[in-house]
């Protein structure tokens, strides 16, 4: 087993009198795929600001490539790339300057700048936009130039903070499919995210991060198959009356849930669920087989969907 | 001589290497690539001194005639013309630790991208009040090379106003720069705006601070006072042990807001 | 039947609204910095000037102070107006886009002009009288000339509001406000006869003055207080300054209809 990169125990974040992350034990291992799943507010910036030493831990410990981010922050920042949650990118800049200043911060000659900015452009996809500034991207093509510079150090730790809020669909799968590439050159990647197709497709071991805290921990199959079953049976019977109908599902499935608007009846047999439903007398105006998710895994831990 | 040496001679090395500061001269590289593309804005800055100069020659210099300064009588604008110098070295350090810092620090967060890099918040403070420094001496040259050109300066002791000019930037910058970290928006540039104003009008800069009778005492609190008392004992090659008095004040009044506001930059980029 | 509020009035109510948050920081640019130069430049170098033989003469048998508060009147007029003409304009069709939400309504572009044109009237206006109430209270400024002068004060601020406009509201970016600001804001402050007549300027100098509407603004407010008025002169002078209103006016309506309906 190698070293952990990022070694966390009982990691705290106090601002003022507000607790933002109440202890939390956090291993990430090297060549992982790392997520923080959870809605807003759940402590996961405030955690990845500590990772990516600018924001200083209020207790616990924390080590990063065997530092001490209070002690060596610059030398590990020397080694990670971050990906803040609102772009900050240098809107004054061009798209490469921006690539060469950053790459300047990390005190790599004016030569290896450049010579890594035209690679990063073409991997980013940003090559025929090279001189425009910045301010007129795209929120897409903002996003890519995000990760292109947070890969200005060839980072051995890659952080993002919730990479793809706010993109259109086709933009997040591209940004997915050159997370995957990187993955596959080994970077280490670490991950928030409140999507859970997102965490699904991305992290091979995540949290579940609620109010401060871990709830759950495991790759995505491993919480959906301790936490869920194999199937979700979802009736929508109108709203506003979805809570009448809760008590006529009793024993249908493993358990119910009833949501605003609709009932999720948990089974490892969708099909016979829904059948059994029919057999009833219940007439949902609409019904859905699917299979379990990581969003029902957040609903079954924190009673509260993760869209609130 | 540099200005910004003695500082860092005077705060503990320790004290701004806690707060990170190792290669301040990046932001200034930022900067130059950033302005590469607004030179217009920087090269138009040198214009204004100049304005309010040729104004002061031309038209209020006319109607005053000679102003009496320690025992000699000097024409207007030769008495004008070291405190606009003065304050200009005092605006433009103002204008780029203010407004410049605010808009990088809150709205385009360029620190927050910094600070992701091995760079610290002293390379920040650091870089950006020295940033505003390069500017004001550019300007400083061209104003001094002005008022040669047309007779204001007295002797080669003149150039010595260069590195009063930094002094004085150097001063503005990092009380300008404290500052910017306590402003809410926009909006209160506002004050900033006002507050340099009395500065500019009542630091002895356009008449004698004899006028001022029993309120002296007041001029004497403004910063830039000091910087136009330099600045004219430069332009006239008039040397007193006062002078001393007033670099001191300018010199502390720096390295306290300096360590202040790296201070300040620090708690809130890396809260 | 219920008559409706005009929509140029509508409009400015929106400025109100924000005014009525930000005033104290307002009066600080509308009130204090003008009464700041006053003191700087029409009291301080007032007694240096007052002193010298000659000079009373050049001002037209005037003190200094009383010489330089009518023109302090339209300058500031014309910096308020402005700068309020720059990045608010900008930012209601580029940042805060509210000139697009006001162009879905049944108010259109002529109504965002007017109210801006309305508005800017009534900064210059408040700034105006401001400073005429400070200096209704020195025995060298006082007179009932004051009141005619704020009137020429928000004919200023309009004449710099409405063509300025007209270059926001088609303008892409923000970098030539800081040269609108530089080379003629700032030079007409210095240059437009405010602090000296405009005959101790080189020609050139002078018909740069003349082009703009501050001198003669400054030349009708300064008539009124110092109770030196041709009126043939007034008109003329008062007919420049509207007519660079009203060409602002029409060319903003024109490019902002344009900007808002492509």
């Amino acid at each position: 087993m190698p070293e952990p990169l990022i070694v966390a125990r009982g990691l705290k974040k106090r601002f003022d009198d507000f607790e933002a992350v109440k202890g939390i034990d956090v291993e990430v291992q090297p060549g992982e795929v790392f997520g923080f799943l959870g809605p807003n507010g759940a402590g996961k910036s405030s955690t990845m600001r500590m990772i990516a030493c600018v924001s200083p831990a209020s207790e616990g410990t924390l080590r990063l490539f065997g530092m001490d981010p209070a002690v060596d922050g610059a030398k590990i920042r020397a080694r990670i790339g971050v990906v803040p949650q609102l772009d900050t990118l240098d809107t004054e800049l061009s798209v490469q300057e921006n690539l060469w200043i950053y790459g300047r911060y990390f005190d790599l000659s004016r030569a290896e700048c450049r010579r890594r900015a035209t690679e990063l452009l073409e991997f980013a996809q940003l090559t025929d936009r090279a001189d425009s500034v910045v301010e007129h991207l795209s929120g897409g093509m903002k996003r890519r130039l995000s990760i292109a510079r947070s890969l200005i150090n060839e980072p051995e730790l890659l952080l993002l903070d919730e990479p793809t809020t706010g993109l259109d669909p086709q933009a997040r799968h591209v940004l997915w499919e050159r997370l995957y590439r990187l993955k596959q050159q080994g970077v280490t990647q670490v991950l928030t995210t409140h999507y859970m197709d997102e965490a699904e497709q991305l992290c091979d071991r995540l949290v579940v991060m609620d109010q401060g805290l871990i709830v759950a921990e495991g790759s995505p199959r491993e919480l959906i198959d301790q936490y869920s079953t194999r199937e979700v049976l979802e009736l929508r019977f109108g709203a506003g009356t979805n809570d009448q109908f809760g008590p006529q599902v009793v024993g249908i499935g493993d358990r119910f849930e009833v949501l605003p608007d609709r009932v999720l009846v948990y089974a490892d047999d969708g099909e016979a669920a829904l059948a059994e439903a029919h057999h009833r007398g219940l007439r949902p105006e609409s019904a859905l087989v699917r299979r379990s998710s990581l969003e029902d895994v957040f609903l079954l831990l924190t009673g509260r969907s993760l869209a609130d | 001589m540099s200005d910004t040496s003695i500082v860092l001679r005077i705060i503990p090395v320790s004290y701004l290497s806690g707060l990170g500061l190792r290669r301040p001269h990046r932001m200034i590289e930022r900067h130059v690539m950033a302005y590469r593309r607004q030179w217009l804005i920087v090269v138009s800055g040198f214009f204004e001194p100049l304005f309010y100069l040729l104004s002061m020659r031309a038209g209020v210099g006319d109607l005053v005639g000679d102003v009496s300064v320690a025992g000699r009588s000097v024409p207007y604008d030769a008495f004008v013309a070291p405190a606009l110098m003065a304050s200009s070295a005092m605006n433009g350090a103002i204008f780029d630790s203010t407004g410049n810092v605010l808009h990088r620090l809150k709205y385009a967060r360029i620190y927050d991208a910094a600070l992701a890099t091995p760079m610290g918040p002293a390379d920040v403070a650091v870089g950006e009040i020295s940033w505003a420094l390069i500017r004001g001496q550019i300007y400083a040259i061209g104003f001094l090379a002005v008022m040669a050109a047309m007779g204001l300066t007295e002797s080669w002791w003149s150039l010595m106003a260069l590195p009063v000019c930094a002094l004085i930037g150097l001063t503005f910058a990092s009380i300008g720069f404290l500052g910017t970290t306590y402003m809410r928006g926009w909006s209160d540039m506002e004050i900033v705006n006002t507050l340099m104003m009395p500065l500019f009008l009542f630091s002895a800069t356009f008449f004698p601070i004899s006028s001022y009778g029993g309120w002296a005492w007041v001029v004497q609190l403004s910063p830039l006072y000091h910087g136009v008392a330099l600045v004219r004992a430069c332009n006239a090659g008039v040397w007193t042990a006062s002078l001393v008095v007033h670099a001191l004040v300018l010199l502390v009044i720096s390295v306290v807001m300096l360590a202040w506001g790296s201070r300040r930059i620090d708690r809130l980029l890396r809260r | 039947m219920q008559i409706a509020t005009p929509g140029p009035l509508r409009v400015v109510s929106g400025h109100l609204v924000v005014f009525r948050r930000l005033w104290r920081l307002n009066l600080l640019s509308s009130f204090v910095q003008p009464m700041l130069y006053l003191l700087g430049l029409g009291v301080g170098v007032g007694a240096l000037v007052d002193r010298n033989a000659g000079s009373t003469a050049t001002l037209g048998g005037v003190s200094y102070v009383a010489f330089v508060a009518p023109g302090l009147m339209a300058t500031t007029a014309m910096a308020v107006c402005a700068a309020e003409s720059m990045w608010p304009v900008m930012g209601g069709l580029k940042w805060r886009r509210d000139y697009h939400g006001i162009a879905a309504t049944p108010l259109d572009a002529s109504d965002i002009v007017f109210g801006h044109m309305i508005w800017m009237a009534m900064r210059a206006g408040i700034t105006g009288a401001a400073v005429a109430t400070a200096l209704a209270f020195v025995d060298d400024t006082r007179s009932w000339g004051l009141l005619p002068a704020v009137i020429v004060a928000m004919a200023v601020g309009i004449a710099f509001a409405m063509p300025i406009m007209a270059y926001s509201v088609g303008a892409e970016m923000d970098g030539g406000f800081p040269a609108i600001q530089r080379f003629v804001i700032i030079p007409l402050f210095l240059f437009g006869g405010a602090f000296y007549p405009l005959s101790q300027l080189p020609e050139v100098v002078q018909w740069f003055a003349r082009a703009f509407p501050l001198w003669h603004g400054v030349v009708v407010a300064r008539g009124f207080t110092t109770g030196d008025t041709d009126w043939a002169g007034v008109a003329g002078h008062l007919a420049y300054v509207l007519l660079w209103a009203a060409v602002g006016t029409v060319i903003s309506i024109r490019r902002l209809a344009k900007r808002l309906y492509p």
